[in-house]
């Protein structure tokens, strides 16, 4: 069983962050900065993030893995179809990879291959019954597989989205296709993710909320501008705008957050944009 | 309709280098409707053929050039002139184009790229609406289809990429999933709210797609 289902079944206050691949095959930066995490229960690794063409997810998930750094490895419905999302799977399976964040993925129109051809032969939905299948030793066609893969299945939820019911009834089908946890988008506002958590009371699935450590008044309204799903609320901005020292307001802010996921949720995910060491910070209690 | 637009003029130019004498074929169904490859179109496509220095050895608009036997047809009757071309250039979707290439041997050139299956909104105004994937969702979805207007083609709901109840490709699109779910809320019905759909049947949508009406029926 991962740390992270083991602490999430006992109730504990769990943190993931993440790690992007690099684009090349020097994997140095990328394994140091995952390894150094602290106070961290489990890394993700992110898949293609922004629709950008970086090393496999898979690859430094299983170095990371098989070198004692549990990982959540990231996979989207973007860049594969059935057969390979199966294929890497199990693949995730032998390198002892157990926690998934199972996405559609953001389109390529805005990544750095918006001539490429999307996928999305399976929505995440489809994703997670598939994965369901695998865990109970049959493939999508029904045929068994010799050896059963073991996963903790995790999705991606985005608070903010409006109108509610139209957002929170796909969290529904994640859940009755074998979700076990959510790791939330960024989230700014606590009656967000109140209002999210008071629908989720009778699903008795974790939440992660998703934190991200904003530096500045310019990186806050590029995020509202480009990143789908990511909405800074101008009061924010206008702290990070007013402060002299903007990255240790955002450091401020981001542990504001997690104070409030504290008491509102299961967990945090946190995403520091390369800013790692202000975790411990980000994390301080009281 | 088959929505196809002329293919810019440089490409064009490289695709007919190699030859003099061209004839020109249209179409009168949906190149024509949508302005691509009717007799205005043909008109002007000779006019700067002849600014290129090319000669037009005379040219017709097929009733539908993705007919392939009426078009075997229209080429017949015109086969001195198409005789007397070095090639044939065509002014319809792909599938005009080789009806043109499957009824002669001379060299043919595609002057249209083919776009989508579309609906007209106005004229010069077309929106995808199917994209023929040969296996309808439309009656659980309020009759909007989310394989095609919506960029990923999900079956279970938004992305999280939906803001404001827009898209994330494109802020100026509606959310194809928000569509779905206010039409279905009007007409009082879950629709396909009430299930998880499965994985999508792509072989339905099996390259090259043949259908024969059995004994002319179906």
């Amino acid at each position: 069983m991962s740390n992270l289902s083991a602490q999430l079944g006992l109730g504990q206050f769990v943190v993931t962050a993440e790690v992007a691949p690099p684009k090349g095959i020097n994997t140095a930066v990328a394994l140091a900065a995952a390894r150094a995490f602290s106070n961290v229960t489990a890394v993700n690794v992110t898949d293609n993030q922004g629709a950008n063409m970086r090393l496999s997810s898979l690859a430094l998930a299983a170095q990371l893995q098989q070198t004692g750094t549990e990982t959540v490895l990231q996979l989207t419905c973007r860049d594969r179809n059935r057969m390979a999302l199966q294929s890497d799977l199990l693949g995730a399976a032998s390198f002892g990879i157990e926690n998934l964040l199972l996405l559609s993925g953001d389109h390529n129109r805005f990544g750095d291959h918006p001539d490429a051809r999307p996928v999305f032969d399976l929505d995440s939905v489809q994703l997670l019954d598939m994965t369901a299948g695998l865990m109970s030793g049959v493939d999508m066609v029904g045929k068994a597989l010799d050896g059963t893969p073991h996963f903790f299945p995790g999705a991606a939820v985005n608070p903010t989205a409006e109108p509610f019911e139209l957002m929170f009834q796909k969290v529904v089908k994640k859940v009755e296709s074998g979700a076990r946890f959510f790791q939330s988008q960024a989230v700014f506002d606590r009656s967000v993710l109140e209002r999210f958590m008071v629908a989720m009371a009778s699903y008795q699935v974790p939440v992660l909320a998703g934190v991200l450590l904003l530096r500045s008044a310019n990186m806050a309204r590029f995020l509202n501008a480009n990143i789908p799903g990511v909405t800074v609320p101008q009061v924010l901005i206008d702290r990070l705008e007013r402060a002299t020292d903007p990255l240790a307001e955002g450091v401020l802010i981001a542990r504001e957050t997690v104070g409030w996921a504290r008491e509102l949720c299961q967990g945090v995910h946190l995403m520091t944009l390369g800013r790692e060491e202000y975790i411990p910070e980000i994390l301080a209690e009281g | 309709m088959i929505i196809s637009q002329l293919k810019p003029f440089a490409e064009l130019q490289t695709a007919l280098a190699d030859f003099d004498r061209l004839f020109l074929v249209g179409c009168a169904a949906c190149a024509t409707a949508c302005k691509s490859g009717g007799e205005e179109e043909i008109f002007k496509l000779q006019e700067w053929l002849n600014g290129q220095g090319k000669e037009v050895t005379g040219s017709v608009v097929i009733d539908e050039a993705c007919h392939i036997m009426r078009s075997a047809r229209d080429l017949r009757q015109h086969r001195a002139m198409v005789q007397d071309a070095d090639a044939l250039m065509v002014l319809a979707c792909g599938s005009g184009v080789q009806s043109i290439s499957s009824n002669v041997d001379k060299c043919v050139v595609g002057g249209l790229n083919s776009m989508f299956l579309g609906n007209v909104r106005r004229f010069g105004q077309y929106e995808e609406m199917c994209s023929l994937c040969g296996e309808c969702i439309l009656n659980e979805t309020a009759g909007i289809c989310p394989v095609t207007t919506c960029a990923k083609g999900l079956l279970n709901g938004p992305c999280g990429g939906m803001e404001d109840g827009h898209c994330e490709i494109d802020g100026e699109i509606e959310c194809a999933w928000l569509l779905i779910y206010e039409r279905l809320q009007r007409q009082q019905r879950p629709g396909v709210f009430a299930r998880r759909v499965p994985p999508k049947n792509w072989s339905r949508r099996c390259k090259p797609g043949r259908h024969r009406l059995q004994d002319g029926k179906d």
